[in-house]
């Protein structure tokens, strides 16, 4: 995993609530055994028509978003299944940062899984990052892990929380199997208490 | 000292490690598996040179992708991605040593439906699996949630997964419920209610008179929709009718083993004095048979309202509601009971059991589905429709004009040639509305297994209470 410290990108604006695992990566998308390659089909049933053109109204098609890193959604981003193709086809495509009001929860999960780091911040801030990213591509917002803060193409700044251990891993681009490995013990000390506790498990 | 809830109970038994800052590696006791979720997680095993912790605990079974039709018995699957994946899960499943039912096998069937099936989920468990449906287990009072493919290699290599606690939602249902009105009425009303985020951050326990008087069955139905409503896990602490749905399948304890398990269940329930987070009722006589008119789970109404005025919601709802009007092709003010339909899908997880069957065989008996209709019933497993043949329940859906399916997810995810065409529009009994999710342009109505077959048989969304 790639590690995040610091990115300075074009951020795109996808004012839409309730984005869902389908619309981020559509299931025909699933029968591959890689993590890559995805990109290409992000966003696919918004982002091309039946014939596979690029319908020109999408943000992503259009010429100032072509290469954003930073994606300003609404709330509830990523709902749905638990598919990592999701975020996988985000960091395919070359996006990085996911800002948005909430999340849901295993889609959450997963993008620490791949050095991207979602961030939360109250509906009022993220709109007025959605005003910014709607700049096109002056809109270069700037994502510093280490200090949790958003700098906005306005110099404005947004403070934002995150899980201690999260943000390690993330700065660190740590393994988190190898991280749990280093307790075995302690996992085979809980196996040994709960075949006493708990056999017919 | 405060009392625990259920779910504080089974987190506690199942903390193998805990940092100072609270995160926490939990134990896993049943780790699910299918082929769409796991390949690159096997291979990252393989690549890092690392063995399954715990092949007896992990259970494979291709669900996803498999072809329904009846050719599929002679072991083709067309679509070469989809046979590339059922055979990695072939492979990995036999080179790993997990338990495993392959394609051909009887039990095979959707994962959720299985795992019960076979008395691998139990009460008090941990239970992952790279699906979000994952809830469903929560109907035995173990926690169970989705996971993602990271997620899957890290349980596969660690039989552990790194987690912070969730806060604790009580949902209770008082009451009875109204004749018509079933499990996924209650499920879909919650999430109504709630909104599909109103359950972020939390793990669900559902109780109250109406949650109690469920069977099994429908206790997973309410269970596996929990995700729709945004929330980790749903649960329902066990009693009863769980120990009698347990009792003597395969994977189940037997004999002093079963006496000491049913020992440690019998406390598995929140105590009077447990704290919770927030607390959300509903009154069963509230409840109708319902039905969404949306593109998200929470566009809920009862089959007597009308598709509502986008401009009667607030905030990000209004373009919302706007954008799934015009995917739906849908006009405000139409009473629901009028919008027709041409595809009806009984099935999935949600409601692919014997008594899904049984309740949509109930309103066919005797009818036949409206001409030109395509109508289609998938068993959630191998058992499942062997039993259900061996009721006559197959026969009712023949003769009314279903077509008799093979078990697997099918058309609730169209990753199997079971899919809607563009502005096709379908009565489902599955769990997810979203755009495209039945098929590019597909247009879904989630409700329950009667309200389906009354659909069916008028071709138009239904008041199933007409047909009582």
């Amino acid at each position: 995993m790639d590690k995040f410290e610091t990115l300075t990108g074009v951020a795109a604006p996808l004012p839409l609530i309730n984005v869902d695992t389908d619309m981020i990566i559509p299931k025909q998308f699933l029968k591959t055994i890689k993590r890559t390659g995805l990109g290409k089909n992000l966003f696919d049933e918004m982002r091309f028509d039946e014939n596979g053109a690029e319908k020109p109204d999408f943000v992503l098609n259009k010429p100032a978003y072509r290469d954003a890193e930073i994606l300003v959604a609404g709330e509830n981003f990523g709902c749905g299944s638990s598919r990592e193709h999701a975020p996988w086809a985000i960091l395919d495509f070359g996006i990085r940062c996911v800002i948005a009001p909430s999340f849901a929860d295993i889609f959450y999960n997963n993008c620490f899984k791949n050095g991207i780091l979602p961030v939360v911040l109250p509906a009022e801030q993220v709109e007025t990052l959605m005003q910014d990213a709607r700049k096109g591509a002056n809109a270069r917002m700037t994502v510093d892990l280490e200090r949790q803060e958003i700098t906005a193409s306005t110099g404005e700044v947004f403070p934002f929380e995150i899980d201690s251990f999260r943000k390690h891993c993330l700065l660190n681009g740590l393994d988190d199997i190898a991280l749990t490995l280093e307790k075995a013990s302690a996992i085979e000390g809980f196996e040994s208490r709960a075949a006493q506790s708990r056999p017919w498990v | 000292m405060t009392g625990k809830t259920l779910y504080d109970k089974i987190w506690d038994a199942h903390v193998a490690h805990e940092a100072e800052d609270g995160t926490t590696l939990l134990y896993i006791d049943r780790h699910l598996v299918h082929e769409v979720t796991s390949p690159q997680a096997f291979e990252g095993l393989r690549m890092a040179g690392r063995k399954v912790h715990a092949p007896d605990k992990t259970i494979a079974v291709p669900d996803h992708n498999v072809p329904t039709t009846l050719e599929r018995n002679n072991g083709i699957i067309d679509n070469e991605e989809s046979r590339i994946q059922v055979e990695a899960l072939d492979t990995n499943a036999r080179e790993f040593g997990v338990h495993y039912y392959p394609v051909s096998d009887i039990r095979q069937g959707i994962v959720h439906i299985v795992g019960p099936e076979q008395g691998w989920t139990l009460p008090g468990m941990t239970v992952v699996c790279g699906d979000s449906h994952t809830a469903t287990h929560g109907a035995f009072g173990a926690l169970a949630h989705g996971i993602g493919t990271s997620e899957v290699e890290h349980v596969l290599a660690t039989q552990t997964l790194i987690q912070t606690k969730s806060k604790n939602m009580k949902v209770e249902i008082t009451g009875t419920l109204a004749p018509g009105v079933t499990a996924k009425d209650i499920t879909l009303s919650i999430i109504g209610k709630t909104g599909t985020a109103g359950g972020t951050g939390y793990v669900i326990e559902y109780c109250g008179e109406a949650i109690r008087s469920l069977s099994m069955e429908g206790r997973m139905t309410v269970c596996n929709m929990a995700i729709e409503g945004g929330a980790r896990a749903g649960l329902v602490a066990p009693d009863q009718t769980t120990f009698d749905y347990v009792k003597g399948r395969p994977h189940a304890p037997k004999g002093a083993q079963w006496e000491a398990a049913m020992e440690w269940w019998k406390t598995l329930h929140s105590d009077d004095d447990a704290q919770w987070d927030k607390v959300i009722t509903l009154r069963g006589e509230d409840i109708a048979p319902v039905v969404t008119w949306g593109t998200s789970p929470e566009d809920v109404l009862p089959i007597t309202g009308r598709v509502p005025e986008p401009g009667s919601f607030g905030g990000g709802k209004i373009e919302a509601a706007q954008r799934s009007l015009d995917y739906m092709g849908l006009t405000p003010g139409t009473p629901l009971s009028e919008i027709e339909i041409d595809t009806v899908f009984i099935g999935s997880c949600t409601n692919g059991r014997i008594e899904d069957l049984r309740a949509a065989a109930a309103i066919l008996k005797g009818k036949k589905i409206k001409d030109g209709l395509r109508a289609m019933v998938v068993p959630g497993s191998g058992l499942v429709r062997a039993q259900a043949e061996e009721e006559g329940i197959a026969d009712i859906f023949k003769d009314a004009g279903f077509e008799w399916r093979l078990a697997g997810c099918s058309m609730c995810l169209a990753m199997n040639p079971d899919q809607l065409a563009p502005g096709e529009r379908c009565a489902a009994t599955s769990n997810r509305n979203f755009e495209g999710r039945q098929g590019k342009g597909g247009r879904t109505h989630l409700m329950s297994p009667a309200m389906a077959a009354a659909a069916a048989v008028t071709g138009r969304l239904t008041d199933v209470r007409e047909m009582m």
